[in-house]
């Protein structure tokens, strides 16, 4: 197994290949809106979309988004070694146009050309017992992240206090405000609790669950249906132009909060929800 | 579907109502924030042969050279044009331009400049880059590309049959605040309930 070459694929999958959850409720939504619409026609051009970029190797979408990496790695290995990888497959993918060049200086303007810059890609390190390497990696586009919010409960305007009832009532408003603009149908990772920084990464990480992958705490597995539900009537439908699929699912996670506080952030990812992960085992990968 | 080929008309255009989609063929040029900017800080000439009677589209998009040295446009969907809402309607009035390609819709400023030079906003399915990308026959050529980087360049296009929905047409109208309107009215009223 060489490290470099199995993450240049695991780049590669993820920006040419959608995860089949989520191709799976595509379709379901597609079937689930009325024929003639736009909105079904949406859908049909999203499913052709996303065959013919699996089958021609080619990105999804042209936004091939920011490098996310979150590694697991056992005692004893080089967070050098993985960054090195990271750093090498990026550059390659983007030479291959598995990626297009994403990372700008914000003082200058200058697109690096090679997806290398500062703190990009971005890799989340985290040592664990296991006696293996787990990378996942989400491409996350920029689109999708203009329209994420944070909300410091309570939020007076809303009459949103400080409860799960309060969470609902911003969720629904965050989704409400990004209408069509993070390419709908879209995905929701919502935090409940923590810093401001740790808000916002902790809604970003729900994104690795499957597509109607529950919350383990029943309060909030009940509160993703009843978002999940409430959202798909707001009417905005697949790229805002109206329908009954606004949203694909509702993830909700939740950390300790300091008594002073209480911040709810909203992560929204577009449709073209491109994850992945690899394990490494005994020197064989596996992608999943 | 209707069928619309550049150069396009002001009465062509003025026909076009919101919902309408139509299979649009010819020169296509993508700008995106830097090229707006420009556009409207130094207007410059080397642009506006193709934006007479032609289409801006907001996208950024991943590209191939091959090996006789030609470009290929390989994921090419569009971005959120309300980036460049400060700054549409002067460019389409400079530059005569026909129509905008992007997603999500733009707000008052550039529905007046559509209805004030006979123009349209045209929706492009977000995330269906590949599928784009096919539709672009031939890249014609490319300007600021050394300093705008790939996503920021203008690439001058043909294009052949690009799917698109109207959905704000010459006259005042807009899907998106049609739909922003009714989903605001839901979204208080789901508030209000909990």
């Amino acid at each position: 197994m060489k490290l470099k070459e199995s993450m240049l694929e695991l780049l590669r999958r993820a920006a040419t290949d959608l995860p089949p959850d989520v191709e799976a409720a595509i379709q379901q939504a597609r079937n689930s809106e009325d024929a003639g619409k736009p909105a079904r026609s949406v859908f049909d051009t999203i499913s052709e979309n996303i065959t013919l970029a699996r089958t021609q190797s080619t990105p999804i979408c042209q936004d091939t988004g920011s490098l996310v990496f979150y590694i697991d790695y056992p005692e004893g290995k080089s967070e050098k070694a993985f960054r090195e990888a990271i750093h090498w497959a990026a550059k390659e993918a983007t030479a291959k146009q598995y990626l297009r060049p994403n990372a700008v200086d914000p003082i200058t303007s200058k697109n690096s050309g090679n997806n290398i810059g500062i703190n990009a890609p971005y890799i989340h390190f985290h040592q664990w017992d296991k006696d293996e390497v787990r990378i996942r990696l989400m491409l996350k586009g920029g689109g999708s992240e203009n329209v994420g919010a944070q909300y410091k409960l309570p939020h007076t305007p809303l009459n949103a206090g400080r409860d799960l009832k309060g969470v609902r009532k911003v969720v629904i408003d965050a989704v409400t405000n990004a209408q069509g603009l993070g390419c709908a149908p879209g995905i929701i990772g919502v935090a409940i609790g923590g810093g401001r920084d740790t808000s916002f990464a902790l809604s970003k990480e729900q994104f690795f669950r499957k597509i109607g992958q529950r919350s383990e705490h029943s309060d909030l597995a009940q509160l993703e249906v009843e978002l999940l539900n409430d959202l798909n009537k707001l009417g905005i439908g697949p790229m805002g132009f109206g329908g009954k699929t606004t949203v694909l699912d509702v993830f909700v996670g939740v950390q300790d909060r300091h008594p002073a506080t209480f911040f709810v952030s909203v992560s929204y990812t577009c449709w073209a929800f491109r994850r992945k992960t690899m394990i490494i085992k005994n020197d064989e990968v596996q992608y999943d | 579907m209707i069928k619309l080929k550049t150069p396009i008309s002001d009465a062509d255009i003025r026909k076009l109502k919101v919902g309408d989609t139509v299979s649009l063929s010819g020169i296509v040029v993508t700008a995106r924030d830097a090229a707006h900017k420009l556009m409207v800080e130094e207007r410059p000439d080397f642009i506006r042969e193709a934006l007479k009677g032609s289409v801006i589209y907001h996208c950024g998009p991943v590209v191939r050279k091959d090996a006789q040295g030609n470009w290929n446009f390989v994921s090419a969907g569009p971005t959120t044009s309300a980036r460049e809402e400060p700054y549409q309607s002067t460019v389409i009035g400079e530059y005569g331009v026909r129509g905008v390609i992007g997603k999500g819709g733009m707000g008052a400023k550039t529905a007046e400049g559509l209805k004030k030079y006979g123009a349209v906003y045209f929706h492009a399915v977000g995330g269906a880059g590949t599928l784009i990308a096919n539709s672009v026959k031939k890249v014609l050529t490319v300007h600021k590309l050394e300093e705008f980087g790939t996503p920021e360049a203008f690439w001058v296009i043909e294009v052949q049959d690009f799917p698109l929905v109207v959905t704000m047409d010459a006259h005042g109208n807009s899907l998106h605040q049609e739909i922003l309107d009714k989903s605001k009215k839901v979204a208080e009223a789901l508030i209000a309930a909990i």
